[in-house]
């Protein structure tokens, strides 16, 4: 969300990219793209896939926000095991009505902790902040795109 | 070359006989980077960050007489490259999720991160699972962000006259621990004032009811940098010893 708070600076970035999967977009599978911009740790078995998708089909990969960078505040559940975690949510916590453990093929299976996204896959740079400015992205996205190393100024680096 | 001057990147620095090379620097407005070291506590030399080479040998700065005419590189992008890894280390040893933290934009561990351009933790998590103890009326311990500074242990024994923490087992064991009938706070003798419930330069002890008075963004080291803020400690450490 972060992302869109480049405002109207997102029309003049527009006439240098296109964007492929995205949450703007409908696209299911990432393709063959320059720039992939991943936020999130990864929790859940599709994350991996998604995350191994997104490493084959970007040239530069970008870890975005805490969450990506060190697990960030859903890695708060790896002080726990997952089978405390998964009885606590949905059989003996407080409130909790019929309780059962979701058990659907369709749910995408949780991993044992959440993990940064570099130690699942190569990442080639950082974005830290939770979340990065719009102001932070420019400054990572600009010199990229114009084929040149980017560098976050001090006044951006934020990991909160 | 003078009398009791060393050479820190090509600056001269005076000392006094029995300072250390931290004490010097500090005392003439160089800044060493340094998590562990605090003006008036014993130096202990846990964190490195302050290591520095004296020639081709890499030293702590807090720990390191100085001695005439020792010529000092600290500012270096090598050293401060090994700074940032020992950064990093700090950082996966322990679990610091800095958005959740009340500690965050005044946390000594994150503002060495914002200071030497960490921008990941490089290394593989360690995954600690370490204890909290909520006991206090006034102060948690979250032992999950404590860097093993020993801070808290030389405060309480040396400023507070007390004996509240110690550091038990070795390596990747090693844990902060409270000397106490039931190993609780609550069972010990801390109180809030005390420099030991002050100094912890991460989130591990901290004050209840107090985390959020100062909005996140407009903490210290959201304004400052912890170069500036580390010779502010020790001026103000000197002009308070001129007063006694
Ligand atoms: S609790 Fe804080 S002051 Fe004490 S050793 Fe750990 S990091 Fe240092």
């Amino acid at each position: 969300m972060s992302f869109l708070d480049m405002d109207e600076r997102l029309v003049a970035l527009l006439e240098q990219v296109e964007f492929n999967r995205s949450p703007l977009t409908d696209i299911k599978h990432c393709g063959s793209c320059e720039i992939g911009l991943i936020e999130g740790g990864v929790c859940n078995a599709e994350n991996v896939k998604v995350l191994q998708e997104f490493r084959a089909n970007c040239k530069t990969l970008i870890a975005v926000g805490a969450c990506a960078i060190n697990g960030g505040v859903p890695a708060m559940r790896n002080h726990f095991d997952l089978k405390d975690c998964l009885q606590e949510a949905y059989e003996t916590g407080i409130g909790v009505t019929n309780p059962q453990i979701p058990n659907d093929t369709e749910l995408p299976l949780l991993l044992d902790k959440v993990y940064p996204i570099h130690e699942v896959v190569p990442v080639d740079y950082y974005l830290p902040g939770c979340p990065p400015s719009a102001d932070a992205f420019l400054q990572i996205l600009g010199p990229l795109l114009a084929g040149k190393e980017p560098v976050l100024s001090s006044d951006h680096l934020h990991y909160d | 070359m003078t009398h009791n001057t060393i050479t820190i990147d090509g600056q001269e620095v005076p000392f006094e006989v029995g300072q250390t090379i931290m004490d010097a620097a500090l005392a003439a407005k160089v800044y060493i980077p340094h998590l562990c070291h605090y003006p008036g506590l014993t130096p202990h030399g846990n964190c490195r960050l302050c290591s520095i080479e004296i020639g081709k040998k890499s030293v702590a700065a807090c720990t390191t007489p100085a001695v005439a005419g020792q010529q000092i590189s600290s500012n270096t992008p090598a050293i401060n490259a090994a700074r940032k890894s020992i950064t990093q280390m700090l950082f996966i040893e322990g679990n610091h999720i800095c958005p959740s933290c009340e500690k965050s934009g005044n946390c000594k561990l994150q503002a060495m991160g914002y200071f030497l351009g960490m921008l990941d933790e490089h290394f593989p998590q360690f995954y600690q699972r370490r204890k909290i103890d909520a006991s206090h009326a006034d102060i948690v311990l979250d032992r999950d962000r404590c860097i093993l500074c020993d801070l808290c242990v030389r405060a309480s024994r040396e400023v507070d006259g007390k004996n509240v923490f110690a550091i038990a087992g070795r390596g990747t064991e090693a844990h902060l621990i409270v000397n106490s009938s039931s190993g609780k706070l609550v069972d010990s003798n801390l109180e809030v004032d005390d420099l030991a419930a002050n100094i912890c330069p991460v989130g591990a002890i901290l004050k209840k009811s107090q985390g959020y008075d100062v909005p996140i963004g407009e903490r210290i080291y959201d304004q400052h940098t912890i170069s500036e803020i580390g010779l502010q400690e020790s001026i103000a450490k000197e002009s308070k010893s001129d007063d006694n």
